[in-house]
């Protein structure tokens, strides 16, 4: 179903949104650094990043969640849940890279194996309005993950940027809730065929051109290849791609206590820390950055699609934009493929 | 030109096995980057470059390859951060050759990307112009005005204590006043610091990439990562983030070069160095004494003398 909002009614049909969920919305925090965050006013919303820094994941899998509280009360142990999510939300503003991640963390956390409460409950209560990408950018490498600018699925609602309204699309059931909207007016034939211009002259973006097509064969008979000796050598060790990931979803569960009383903390943690996996021992079966660095890329284009059946990277480009020491991602996908290996023999010769 | 002398160098060490490997910068995959590259070959030493965006510290690196042999490209502050290592006893004599470059101060990638109307697609230098272009628009900017606040300040562009300098030495002037971010914080009132130091660090996802960008923080384990005795908890409270910022900060003083790695390294653009600047500039008033630049005398907070100053026992 095709609707339109104009623009000039965006602030309020924001208010609306506040009054009745809990919004969720890019918020900048500093110029040119944006997070998702909760809104108490709709001149926080602020859609000028395409992507804000932090990814939507935060939303269903925050960086540092309690998952209960625990107490010594005499000589018993009482253990009490934090509060749950209980008022509806909705997400306004996430790209299509973004939202194709949340299924991604579905398959982890709402697999076949295990069913996670803390994101089963956000997952339910949550409406995501996805925007379009009428401008990605040259990191952009969706449509070689299988999305594209306007990739819409995962999302309940979609809404395409006209310049002055937005064509709103009704998605899913809850988005056909949003069909009597007050702010919604049917939308004119010239905004649909408008948007299709706009959706077209976009599909030749997001770059479809990095190799990941086959790269889980590939990569199967790499475990030992010299290739990770030299790939990761400029890789610092740091965090950023991991946590800038919309699809990385690796943590770690702490108890912060002190005396008779403290809770269970669930942080995101990251392969690319040598800590991560430090066994109590002292020995670490990934001791370098050379295998830090292939359990990444591993991760995402050989042990997930093992797994699920797709690879674990929706082509947003953080981990590019972001890396201190430009290490990018696309190229390493492409020096593991026929193509990529002959251009670096030819450039040693 | 300097890069065509680093290329010879370069390529004159492998050949020559003086070295087991050189670390420069090559060309980056985006605009108004490089990437820092490890080259073991001769032959490839041709795709070493030099330009105002090699930004990164390669000192850091060498943490990794203490068992080798490291020809390294290195500029004034990257050669500072190596003399204050080697007081550390980090390397063997005779383990590295610096090539150092007097540096024409490095382009603040994040100031010009602010100062344009929409994605940077291409980026050259021209003279002391930065000509960055997009999809729309073209646009000449005077670098001097976009260059990193450390760069800006710096005193110490010439690299010293190098085993060959490649290129003309430059005039050693600051553009700004020498710690401009001290000043501008040493006029905020108690209060306004302390909001302003938790606006900074409450932005914090504790990525370390200040930590393991900089040559100077290379503990086997750092103070965040020890679970027994436990000095800090793993999740955002202000609280964590504020005892994380403040302890990395006081673990530099005396240490620190000013080469602005962490600053350009964090992915939510905290501001880092107005703390170890004011640092510096204490280490510099109370004990006369610059980290990397005499070879000889060990930071003030790592050497002890009978002279020292102590007034501050009460």
């Amino acid at each position: 179903m095709k609707l339109r909002l104009d623009k000039k009614d965006l602030k309020s049909f924001l208010q609306s949104l506040i009054d009745q969920y809990d919004l969720y919305a890019p918020v900048q925090l500093t110029e040119g650094v944006s997070v998702y965050k909760k809104i108490d006013r709709p001149g926080e919303v602020s859609l000028t990043l395409l992507n804000p820094q932090k990814p939507l994941k935060e939303i269903f899998f925050p960086q540092s969640e309690v998952m209960f509280d625990f107490e010594k009360v005499g000589k018993r142990n009482q253990v009490t849940s934090t509060e749950e999510v209980k008022k509806e939300r909705v997400i306004l503003g996430a790209r299509p890279c973004d939202i194709q991640a949340i299924s991604i963390l579905d398959e982890i956390f709402l697999g076949k194996d295990y069913t996670d409460v803390y994101f089963l409950q956000k997952r339910k209560l949550t409406t995501i309005i996805g925007f379009s990408c009428n401008h990605p950018l040259s990191t952009c490498f969706c449509s070689s993950t299988g999305g594209s600018p306007f990739f819409r699925e995962g999302a309940d609602l979609f809404f395409i940027d006209l310049e002055e309204a937005f064509l709103v699309e009704l998605l899913t059931e809850k988005g056909m809730a949003f069909q009597k909207n007050r702010f919604f007016k049917e939308a004119d034939p010239k905004d649909i065929s408008l948007a299709k211009e706009i959706e077209e002259k976009a599909s030749t973006k997001g770059d479809a051109s990095v190799p990941i097509e086959r790269i889980e064969k590939r990569l199967n008979l790499m475990m030992e290849s010299p290739f990770w000796d030299r790939v990761h050598e400029k890789c610092m060790g740091c965090r950023i791609c991991t946590y800038l990931c919309p699809t990385c979803h690796c943590f770690d569960i702490v108890d912060e206590a002190l005396n008779n009383r403290g809770h269970r903390v669930r942080n995101w943690d990251s392969c690319l820390s040598s800590l991560y996996s430090q066994e109590t021992s002292g020995h670490n079966p990934r001791p370098s950055g050379r295998e830090r660095t292939r359990q990444r890329l591993m991760h995402k284009f050989n042990y997930f699609p093992k797994n699920f059946g797709r690879v674990a990277c929706v082509g947003c480009g953080r981990c590019i934009l972001y890396c201190p020491v430009n290490f990018d991602i696309r190229q390493a996908i492409e020096l593991t493929s026929p193509k990529g290996i002959k251009k670096e023999k030819a450039e040693v010769n | 030109m300097i890069q065509q002398k680093i290329r010879e160098k370069a390529k004159e060490l492998l050949s020559k096995k003086e070295v087991d490997l050189v670390i420069g910068f090559v060309k980056g995959t985006l605009p108004l980057r490089t990437t820092p590259r490890f080259i073991r070959n001769p032959e490839k030493t041709d795709r070493l470059i030099w330009n105002p965006f090699c930004e990164n510290n390669l000192a850091t690196y060498l943490h990794k390859f203490r068992q080798f042999k490291v020809g390294l490209v290195v500029k004034g502050c990257d050669a500072r951060s190596i003399t204050a290592l080697f007081l550390e006893k980090r390397f063997k004599p005779n383990q590295l050759f610096l090539m150092g470059v007097p540096c024409q101060r490095m382009v603040d990638r994040r100031k010009v990307e602010k100062a344009v109307p929409g994605e940077i697609l291409h980026a050259h230098e021209q003279e002391d112009l930065i000509i960055v272009e997009g999809d729309d628009f073209e646009k000449a900017l005077k670098r001097d005005d976009f260059l990193y606040p450390s760069c800006q300040a710096c005193t110490h562009r010439n690299p010293i204590n190098v085993d060959v300098l490649l290129g003309d030495p430059v005039e050693e002037f600051p553009l700004t006043e020498i710690h401009p971010e001290v000043k501008e914080f040493e006029k905020k009132s108690p209060e306004e610091r302390w909001n302003f130091f938790e606006k900074e660090s409450g932005r914090c996802i504790r990525c370390y990439a200040c930590r393991e960008v900089c040559p100077m923080c290379y503990c086997a384990e750092c103070f965040v990562d020890s679970s027994n005795p436990k000095w800090i908890e793993r999740g955002l409270s202000p609280s964590d983030l504020q005892f994380y910022h403040m302890v990395r900060a006081y673990h530099q003083t005396g240490r620190c070069t000013g080469c602005g790695a962490c600053e350009r390294a964090c992915p939510m653009e905290i501001r880092l160095t107005y703390l170890t600047q004011k640092l510096n500039q204490d280490v510099k008033e109370l004990f006369a004494f610059e980290a990397g630049i005499d070879p000889d005398t060990p930071p003030p907070l790592s050497a002890f003398e009978i002279e020292d100053r102590q007034e501050f026992i009460k």
